[in-house]
């Protein structure tokens, strides 16, 4: 069993953090890896990232931002409860190289998903920038740990309620333009990971994106987690998650997201007419 | 329900069955099972030969005479014992075996049209005995203190660790999933094969001493060569043929086109048709196609049916004789409205603008000359297209080797295709203590030649362990 030792809320409640047990796991764990998670035997297997493991402790921490069921059932999880089944490390390693400057852009959740990421590639002796932005100041995660693992940390908000009034592709503008980099990481909704892609796209500037499709096995035996990168169909949870995102077809993606949403309503919504007590 | 003799003949009895209207609802098991009076009669029809032919066709040599004399005398007990002396998984077998092509086909009354119902007494004898609620164990052998490592549960996996366990070996498997089963608890629907059958056996392992550990991805948890140093002194792989194929069509990534692994997970393993009391959603399709004519896709079209489809269609390249499944599947898909568009190829999917499924285009096909597997090769009809609509796409056209373990196993040798060469007598691979069997040796195969392949390295493996590579 996957034990919780540590939890803590963050962005007002929207978002979990879980530390837990999984000594297997952590051993082998690298940046950009991820597990296939399930608390309990009517639940769905979903995908989340490693924000960090503790090789020592033998703990691996998740951060998840609450969507739906699955992660409004994993957010009444207390420390001490378990969950049934954690299965990974899966995906491929992020492929950290020397590379000079590089610039790591987190958008809302994917925070967490590039944390492990940007900490690899400043300790690989890169000079890193990162980039990250949320709807509102209180939704912004990890703002701590990124400066932490960062060079330089620039802060985004959609309302302006703290750092630069506005998108980070703003500010990856300005980078772009001036110092410049010589790679882009972007990690967060679809949307931001597109519109990074159009813009690096007009500097020439390779970008890496990290990619969220459905999953159901992670293991490369089902195929439900199809993305179209160059033309080809490739499976994220075994040759990603991570692509060139110059060549990730973003729309597919979007609307691949939306297979389930009716259900998913159901769902959640059975989920939460039953917990209100 | 019995079928008396007329002029002194007995026929072959009959498999009472859940009605078609009614089965087509549920998802409880289609073939109902003999009663011990029918399993008695249907006993006496052996002619217990003397030199049964009928053992030639079951690749883990069951005595089918002897335990059908056994059956006849109403000694059920020791009916079972026989089988179980060879086969560790007769309540599956006795369902899923293509006793068509195998044991039965051989039977010398095979050649009047009426063979041994052979399946069908060794599923009695099974479900028999665990329905008595004491499930005899063999006696084992003293421990070795040597230990096995089986990667996969499936079948082959199952078998080799039921055999080594046997004979004193400490036996772990380890399995990708969250429970045991392989193809049986993934794949093959609870219509066909119930996943209470499935659990009893791997209980009945479990109760021999062997260890499972589930939600370890061998490969990417843990390496072969972590096993090694963990202590155990033999690996098998068994990881099954778990890649699916697509068809590299266009539209092919539009919502609602499956491949069967993905459907048939979703619904079996994550019992995604019982959503919303379980999590995880299956899009409930009104017009449904298949794609291929084997076991695989007549388990995809019989679960269409089940989640609720108006309509749903085979499409198969071949004709009807080509068509690879059990007849018996066939002939259950057609009994539940399931209909066959044979002699067609798919050309491309069409979908809406919100990435949705609509439709596929199709190409009629003609047979040609027999290609290398000996079957007409399909040839395309110019200007023959033709549009179906639907909102579902199952490709159950295949599947081939997962490379997530074999691609981390550095020192194994793979054919072309990806699956793993080994010895053929002793299923070794080229890597010391290593040992391969089953579907990811042979390809898409059956569940008894898995079985077989699983006995032939525990065979090999024993020997290893007590006498040297
Ligand atoms: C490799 C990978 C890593 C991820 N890492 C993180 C992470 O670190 N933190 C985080 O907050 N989220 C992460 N996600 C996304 C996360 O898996 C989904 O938010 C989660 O599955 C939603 O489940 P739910 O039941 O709560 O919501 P649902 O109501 O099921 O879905 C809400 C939305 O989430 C998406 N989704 C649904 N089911 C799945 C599924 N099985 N797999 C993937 N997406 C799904 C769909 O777009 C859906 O519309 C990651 C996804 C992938 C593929
Ligand atoms: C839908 C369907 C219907 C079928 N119907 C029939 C039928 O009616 N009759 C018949 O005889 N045959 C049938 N077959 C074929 C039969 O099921 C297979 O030939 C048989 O199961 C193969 O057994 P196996 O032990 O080689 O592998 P599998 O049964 O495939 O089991 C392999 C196991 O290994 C696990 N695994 C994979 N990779 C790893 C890893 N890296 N680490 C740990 N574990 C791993 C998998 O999760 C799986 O549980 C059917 C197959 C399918 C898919
Ligand atoms: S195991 Fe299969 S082939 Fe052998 S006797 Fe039983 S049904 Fe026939
Ligand atoms: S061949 Fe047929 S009749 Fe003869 S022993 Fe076997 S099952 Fe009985
Ligand atoms: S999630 Fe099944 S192949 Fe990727």
């Amino acid at each position: 069993m996957f034990q919780i030792v540590y939890r803590e809320e963050m962005a007002e409640g929207t978002v979990v953090l879980n530390e837990v047990m999984a000594p297997g796991i952590a051993a082998k764990a690298k940046p950009g890896q991820f597990v296939m998670i399930r608390a309990n035997e009517e639940g769905e297997r979903i995908p989340l990232t490693m924000a960090e493991t503790n090789q020592e402790k033998g703990t691996i921490t998740i951060i998840y931002q609450i969507v739906g069921k699955s992660t409004a059932l994993f957010k009444t999880l207390k420390e001490g409860d378990s969950y049934l089944d954690i299965i990974g490390p899966l995906g491929r390693p992020t492929r950290i190289e020397k590379t000079g400057r590089v610039t790591c852009v987190g958008g809302g959740t994917g925070v967490a998903v590039i944390y492990p990421i940007t900490k690899g590639y400043k300790e690989a002796g890169n000079e890193v920038t990162a980039i990250i932005g949320a709807r509102t100041k209180d939704l912004l995660i990890l703002e701590d740990k990124m400066r932490a693992a960062s060079d330089n940390l620039r802060v985004c908000t959609d309302d302006g309620s703290y750092g630069h009034h506005g998108f980070v592709t703003d500010v990856l503008k300005e980078i772009l333009e001036g110092e410049g980099t010589d790679l882009v990481v972007a990690i967060g909704p679809v949307a931001m990971m597109k519109f990074t892609c159009e813009l690096t796209k007009q500097y020439k500037v390779k970008t890496v994106v990290s990619l969220n499709p459905i999953m159901v096995d992670g293991t490369g035996m089902c195929g439900c987690c199809r993305v179209t990168v160059g033309g080809r169909t490739r499976f994220a949870c075994v040759d990603g998650p991570e692509f060139d995102g110059h060549e990730v077809d973003f729309n597919e993606l979007t609307h691949r997201l939306q297979a389930y949403v009716n259900d998913e309503r159901v769902s959640y919504k059975s989920f939460l007419k039953g917990s209100k007590c | 329900m019995v079928e008396k003799e007329k002029k002194g003949k007995i026929p072959r009895q009959p498999m009472p069955e859940q009605n078609p209207k009614a089965r087509a609802r549920n998802f409880d098991e289609v073939p109902l099972g003999y009663s011990e009076e029918v399993a008695m009669l249907e006993a006496t029809r052996c002619l217990q030969c003397k030199n049964p032919t009928c053992m030639a066709g079951c690749p883990v040599d069951i005595d089918i005479p002897a335990f059908i004399a056994r059956i006849k005398e109403g000694e059920f007990a020791s009916a079972i014992a026989k089988i179980k002396e060879k086969n560790v998984l007769p309540a599956v077998c006795g369902r899923v075996c293509p006793q068509e092509m195998q044991c039965e086909k051989t039977c010398v009354l095979a050649k009047k049209g009426e063979p041994v119902a052979i399946g069908r007494l060794e599923r009695f004898s099974a479900d028999w005995e665990r329905a008595q609620g004491k499930v005899s164990t063999p006696k084992k052998e003293p421990s070795t203190g040597k230990r096995v490592a089986v990667v996969g549960s499936g079948p082959s996996g199952l078998t080799v660790a039921g055999d080594l366990i046997l004979k004193g070996h400490d036996v772990t498997v380890f399995e990708a999933f969250q429970v045991p089963g392989g193809v049986l608890v993934y794949g093959i629907p609870e219509f066909r094969l119930p996943k209470a059958i499935v659990a009893a056996e791997v209980d009945y392992m479990k109760k021999l001493g062997v260890k499972f550990e589930c939600d370890k991805v061998v490969g990417a948890t843990v390496s072969v060569d972590e096993l090694f140093e963990e202590g155990f002194d033999a690996v098998y792989i068994g990881v099954g043929a778990g890649l699916p194929i697509f068809m590299h069509i266009p539209g092919e990534n539009l919502i609602g086109v499956y491949s069967a692994n993905e459907y048939l997970t979703r619904s079996n393993l994550m019992k995604a048709y019982l959503f919303p009391e379980f999590d995880t959603p299956i899009i409930r399709g009104k017009d449904v196609v298949v794609f291929g004519a084997g076991n695989v896709a007549m388990d995809a079209a019989r679960t269409a049916v089940r989640l609720g489809a108006d309509r749903v269609r085979i499409i198969y390249r071949r004709s009807r004789e080509e068509m690879p499944a059990r007849i018996e599947e066939i002939h259950h898909a057609e009994q539940e409205d399931v209909e066959f568009i044979l002699l067609a190829a798919p050309l491309n999917f069409i979908g809406d603008e919100n990435g949705r499924l609509t439709g596929v285009r199709c190409q009629r096909m003609e047979l040609g000359e027999p290609d290398e597997s000996g079957r007409r090769r399909p040839v395309p009809v110019e200007g023959s297209e033709f549009e179906v609509a639907c909102d579902t796409a199952v490709i159950a056209i295949g599947a081939g080797p997962n490379p997530l373990l074999t691609s981390a196993t550095r020192d194994i040798r793979l054919s072309k295709r990806g699956y793993i060469i080994v010895d053929p007598e002793t299923g070794k691979t080229i890597k010391k203590g290593v040992w391969a069997g089953g579907d990811i040796v042979t390809g898409q195969a059956t569940v008894i030649l898995a079985m077989g392949a699983g006995r032939k390295v525990a065979n090999s493996i024993h020997k290893y362990l007590t006498l040297g590579w």
